[in-house]
């Protein structure tokens, strides 16, 4: 075979297991209730495909495919513990899944059943994470594990938990009813995870998966105004992404170069806000946010007012000391330095706040503009002292380093 | 699907001087048996009066109080049947105690059969 015949099997494998490896795994745990059984069956058709497609040609509907050789050996499997074990209780499985057409989404709803489940209150918030990352995105547990800091030894560990738990305490393979909106905020709170812990860790690819994630949970639930708000804020926060990280340095907001930010993505964004809203929540918020920076041609022609205004309403929603922090940021943009850091005194009277890096630079900004440089020097350099990590530490050595000069 | 609910009594909760979960605990019970979700259920003595048995190697170990030194102590316990963990946590959070101290859920060990 040639090396452009491999090339293109390679190719449409790929393409069909990210249309079609989701829809598959999701209605065999439905049918089957076994989740390893679920990933194996779709790891083996792949694998099946990979020798199969070059010998004798990729088939017309690879997805089809792909979705009939799991569920062959999803059937094999469940025969094979049947005669080992003598079990009887999958034979309910086993019907259903022998008999079931070769339709592509025999329950359209089983990639929702399958998220909302992986997302349920009662397995731990690392839990959720893990578990959705694994068998809603296909990740390898390795990867996993290297996104978050651990071994794929412990990530293993957490995944089969997880699986323990659903299994033994029941939880439902269903998508809720009764308290379907919170339900939602959880699992949105799940892929934001994701999101925020890709630039965390630096690891982009799970800012990019919690993106997919965002697209998919729009399509299946297009009616959640939340949902739309928090892929339209995700989206705007990613198309910086080639902005903010330069040479290993991090580059705040206002010194952004913005035609390096990704206009698609904005105006995808964009076209997601501009629908009307039935529920205004934090994230349709917080997207109102990013649109109005993302619409600014510079950090000074930005809308501030309107800044400061969407702070308020988020506030009122939800209110949080870093938000009142950021609020009083834009307070200074927006009404001058010394309303700016009236409003930042009263923002870090919270003790949540108290020895906060962000409140010192925050502080040494204001005042830097307010022409004190001493005093700004003196912020800065507490900030510099309290900072978590050492690129933050590095961008406010910078700062200190301009105020020094004569 | 059998839970066994154990209802976790706050002490700083239980000190108030008139605890109103108490009167509706009656309500609860008499809603959940009727449905046929409640299977029993016993308020027990609080852990002053528990006794704690060990055996080690040969020896009887016999103690005053809880298996466990806590600020919280098991006040009681339901058994449940219920279709699934979200039918027990709808049944669970409509329990007094739930607002008044915690309701932990287990589920039954399976044995085949």
């Amino acid at each position: 075979m040639s090396e452009r015949a491999l090339v293109d099997v390679r190719r449409a494998l790929t393409d069909a297991m990210a249309e079609q490896r989701l829809r598959i795994v999701a209605s065999l745990i439905r049918t089957t209730g076994d989740w390893d059984l679920a990933e194996d069956a779709v790891s083996d058709a792949a694998e099946r495909a990979l020798v199969t497609w070059p010998r004798d040609g990729i088939p017309d509907n690879p997805a089809a495919w792909l979705t009939a050789t799991a569920r062959r050996r999803a059937i094999d499997v469940l025969r094979r513990a049947q005669v080992e074990r003598g079990k009887l209780a999958d034979l309910a499985a086993l019907e259903e899944l022998t008999e079931a057409s070769s339709d592509l989404s025999p329950m359209g709803d089983d990639r929702l059943r399958l998220i909302f489940t992986c997302c349920h209150p009662a397995l731990a918030l690392e839990a959720r994470v893990a578990l959705t990352l694994k068998v809603v995105s296909g990740l390898p547990t390795e990867a996993i594990g290297r996104a978050f800091l651990t071994s794929e030894a412990t990530m293993g560990q957490r995944l089969l938990r997880a699986k323990q738990k659903i299994a033994h305490a029941r939880i439902p393979y269903r998508v809720p009813t009764d308290d379907l909106p919170e339900r939602i905020d959880g699992v949105l709170a799940v892929v934001y995870l994701v999101f925020t812990e890709g630039y965390a860790t630096a690891a982009r690819h799970l800012a990019d998966e919690a993106i997919r994630l965002g697209r998919l949970l729009v399509a299946l639930i297009p009616d959640s105004d939340e949902t739309r708000a928090l892929l339209a804020l995700m989206l705007l926060q990613h198309s910086r992404r080639d902005a903010r990280d330069v040479d290993g340095e991090r580059v705040t907001l206002e010194h952004q170069d913005r035609s390096r930010w990704h206009r698609a993505e904005i105006d995808d964004a964009l076209a997601l806000l501009r629908r009307r809203w039935l529920v205004r929540g934090p994230y349709a918020v917080q997207a109102d946010i990013a649109a109005v920076h993302a619409t600014a041609l510079s950090a000074g022609e930005t809308d501030w007012a309107a800044i400061v205004a969407l702070y308020d309403e988020l506030l009122g929603i939800a209110p949080s000391p870093v938000i009142a922090l950021n609020r009083a940021i834009a307070v200074g943009m927006s009404d001058g330095p010394l309303a700016g850091l009236a409003a930042l005194q009263s923002a870090a009277d919270d003790p949540k706040l108290a020895g906060h890096y962000l409140v010192a630079a925050a502080r040494g900004d204001l005042l830097t503009r307010a022409g004190l440089r001493d005093e700004a020097l003196i912020a800065i350099e507490q900030a510099i002292e309290l900072a978590p990590t050492e690129p933050e530490r590095r961008q406010l050595e910078q700062r200190a380093a301009e105020l020094r000069l004569p | 699907m059998k839970y066994m609910m154990l209802i976790v009594s706050d002490p700083e909760a239980a000190d108030r001087p008139s605890d109103p979960a108490v009167d509706q605990v009656e309500d609860w019970v008499a809603k959940h048996d009727s449905s046929g979700k409640r299977l029993m259920g016993q308020r027990l003595h609080p852990p002053e009066s528990a006794t704690t048995i060990r055996r080690r190697g040969g020896e009887l170990l016999i103690t005053d109080g809880p298996f466990t030194e806590s600020r919280e102590w098991i006040a009681g316990f339901d058994i449940l049947e219920c279709a699934d963990l979200d039918e027990a946590i709808a049944i669970a959070s409509s329990h007094p105690m739930s607002a008044a101290g915690a309701v932990e859920l287990r589920p039954y060990w399976p044995y085949e059969t």
